[in-house]
């Protein structure tokens, strides 16, 4: 007996260091593809980029020298910097609580009823996954200063029209009313999930503690229990005003006069249009961490959230 | 009285999503509205949504001829349907690898796939773009599919489904003899469709609209994915003709629209999956 039990064990031993081999071998074969394009296309450009931001290179030139943090120091005193970084900040402070607003009270009336849920549902989200390059095309059209329909439809009500998109004043405004109509629809969709998580109980619990009216339940129940999702939309939907390049680009070109120049679309000049590499990396490094910061706590929370449900 | 109540609360809930479907579906009804319409009418001070003289054959037929506007459509599946076969092709091994396979290494290398998925692309751009130009490949389809060839996100999120399928069924699938690659092909990507769905919306969507990195490597209209191209309609000597540039806009933005009409939840779950990435 004891002999055959061991005789087993030996060979499940046998068996087990060869399939520990195999599976050793298999690991490194089937992650190595994944292993050198993360390390070719992620990771070595990513040190690149700090170091390229560390010289004063132009794309194309034979030689570059070594300059240290010039560059930086040069885009904290460059005033078109300043004025993106601003339109930046600008941009995303007119996008963000229009969208939260909107994308919640959708949400919520979506949810309060029973007919048309999926049609109003889809009728949001269309926004969130059309090309922003046509559709910035259509905007435009609708904004133009004469047969936009916009422009026609505020000159009928009175209101005092103007070229929005070439007027340094309301451009950037401009800008963010697209950005409002691309990203609700993604809050909406994000706050509906957060909706269904909401346990019935509480509810039933609210009306015991005499939250008899709609508005009561929103108080007491639903709107704090939305709030980890509330955070969640508002560093997301952060992240992407600080993204916006599409519309600036095709629409305005930054213009007039840099009132609507944004972080990305002078990353994406500096680098492939002036040539500027250094100066270029240098912006890239300052999106990097404004961006990565930003992700970092949105991961913090996404934790708490776990833990919280 | 409750039922009063009840109807006019419904109405308001009514009135209120309109006026906010109008809002957002509002870009798409003015695109189609003016690639139906002529250069005169448009230009007429009484406004109307259906265009009195029918000139939607013409603004179609003339975005076709005059833009390469099909060229554009066929670069966009082309490449879409590149990236995503090779980006599950390196990615479904890995996620396997890090989900039911001990290796030295592995945690380290978990570890890189966090980092990567907190560098935005448009970092890349530049150093990816300098590549491209050591490998002489700026303007063709390999500098539109080279930098997505991986996907951190797509390896994180095949892992945590790898991960959730029992172990038993990789064991039994081993003594039937069925080879380390064979379980992630045949066992694995079966098993998980709903998140192989969920990522190839999300890989092809991103692809599809993207613009920012086709505007750096590509410059000749022969390889314009159709975001690019209908930029490059747009900026040309046709572009000040609403009409055929409307056709082409919708022309661009049908393909994703129609598949999301088919498939709304799917690509729901898809789109909003990518960005809590």
């Amino acid at each position: 007996m004891v002999m055959i039990a061991s005789a087993d064990d030996a060979a499940l031993c046998r068996g087990a260091t060869r399939r520990n081999f195999a599976q050793l071998t298999a690991g490194h074969l089937l992650s190595l593809p994944a292993a050198v394009a993360l390390l070719l296309l992620f990771v070595a450009p990513t040190i690149a980029i700090f170091g390229i931001a560390l010289t004063d290179w132009q794309l194309g030139a034979d030689d570059l020298s070594f300059i240290g943090l010039k560059n930086f120091r040069a885009l904290l005193v460059d005033p078109d910097f300043y004025q993106s970084l601003r339109n930046s900040v600008v941009y995303t402070l007119l996008v963000l609580p229009a969208t939260v607003c909107l994308g919640l009270a959708v949400a919520l009336l979506i949810e309060s009823g029973r007919s048309f849920r999926a049609f109003y549902r889809a009728a949001h989200f269309l926004p969130v996954m059309a090309t922003m390059a046509a559709m910035a095309i259509s905007w435009e059209a609708l904004l133009h200063p004469t047969i936009g329909l916009l422009t026609q439809a505020l000159a009928s009500l009175g209101v005092p029209t103007t070229n929005w998109l070439k007027n340094q004043h309301t451009v950037l405004p401009a800008l963010a009313a697209i950005g409002i109509w691309q990203n609700f629809g993604y809050a909406m969709v994000l706050f509906l999930a957060g909706l269904k998580v909401i346990p019935p109980d509480l509810y039933e619990a609210a009306a015991v503690d005499g939250a008899d009216s709609a508005f009561d339940r929103l108080r007491t129940v639903t709107l704090p229990m939305l709030g980890p999702t509330t955070m969640f939309v508002t560093i997301i939907i952060t992240l992407r005003s600080l993204e916006v390049f599409d519309t600036v680009s095709i629409i305005t070109q930054g213009g007039p006069e840099k009132a609507s120049e944004v972080l990305l679309y002078t990353l994406y000049t500096e680098s492939f249009s002036y040539l500027r590499t250094g100066y270029g990396a240098a912006i890239t490094v300052v999106f990097l961490l404004m961006v990565t910061s930003l992700m970092l706590l949105q991961t913090r929370i996404m934790d708490r959230r776990v833990h919280y449900a | 009285m409750n039922s009063l109540l009840h109807l006019t609360r419904s109405a308001g809930r009514h009135a209120i999503l309109v006026l906010t479907s109008i809002f957002a579906l509002l870009p798409f009804i003015w695109m189609i509205s003016l690639s139906l319409k002529s250069p005169g009418e448009m230009f007429q001070s009484a406004f109307s949504l259906w265009p009195e003289h029918f000139t939607a054959v013409e603004n179609y037929a003339q975005a076709f001829t005059s833009a390469p506007l099909l060229r554009f459509l066929l670069n966009g599946v082309f490449v879409c349907v590149a990236i995503l076969v090779v980006q599950l092709a390196i990615c479904a091994p890995c996620a396997y690898a890090l989900a039911k396979l001990r290796f030295r290494g592995s945690e380290g290398f978990f570890a890189l796939v966090l980092v990567a998925l907190f560098i935005p692309h448009q970092v890349l751009a530049l150093p990816l773009f300098i590549l491209c130009y050591k490998l002489g490949i700026l303007n063709s389809y390999a500098a539109l599919v080279l930098p997505f060839i991986v996907s951190p996100f797509g390896i994180f999120l095949l892992r945590q489904f790898f991960k959730a399928i029992p172990d038993d069924i990789v064991h039994a699938a081993r003594l039937d003899g069925v080879s380390e690659f064979g379980i992630v092909w045949r066992i694995m990507m079966p098993m998980s469709m709903p998140a192989v769905t969920a990522f190839a919306i999300f890989s092809a969507v991103s692809h599809w609209n993207d613009l920012f990195w086709p505007m750096i490597v590509i410059t000749s209209e022969r390889f314009m994915p159709p975001s690019q191209g209908i930029v490059a309609f747009h900026n040309g000597e046709l572009g000040i003709q609403y009409g055929p540039l409307m056709a082409g806009a919708v022309m661009i933005v049908a393909p994703l629209l129609c598949a999301f009409l088919f498939a709304q939840r799917k690509f729901i779950a898809g789109l909003t999956l990518g960005g809590v990435k």
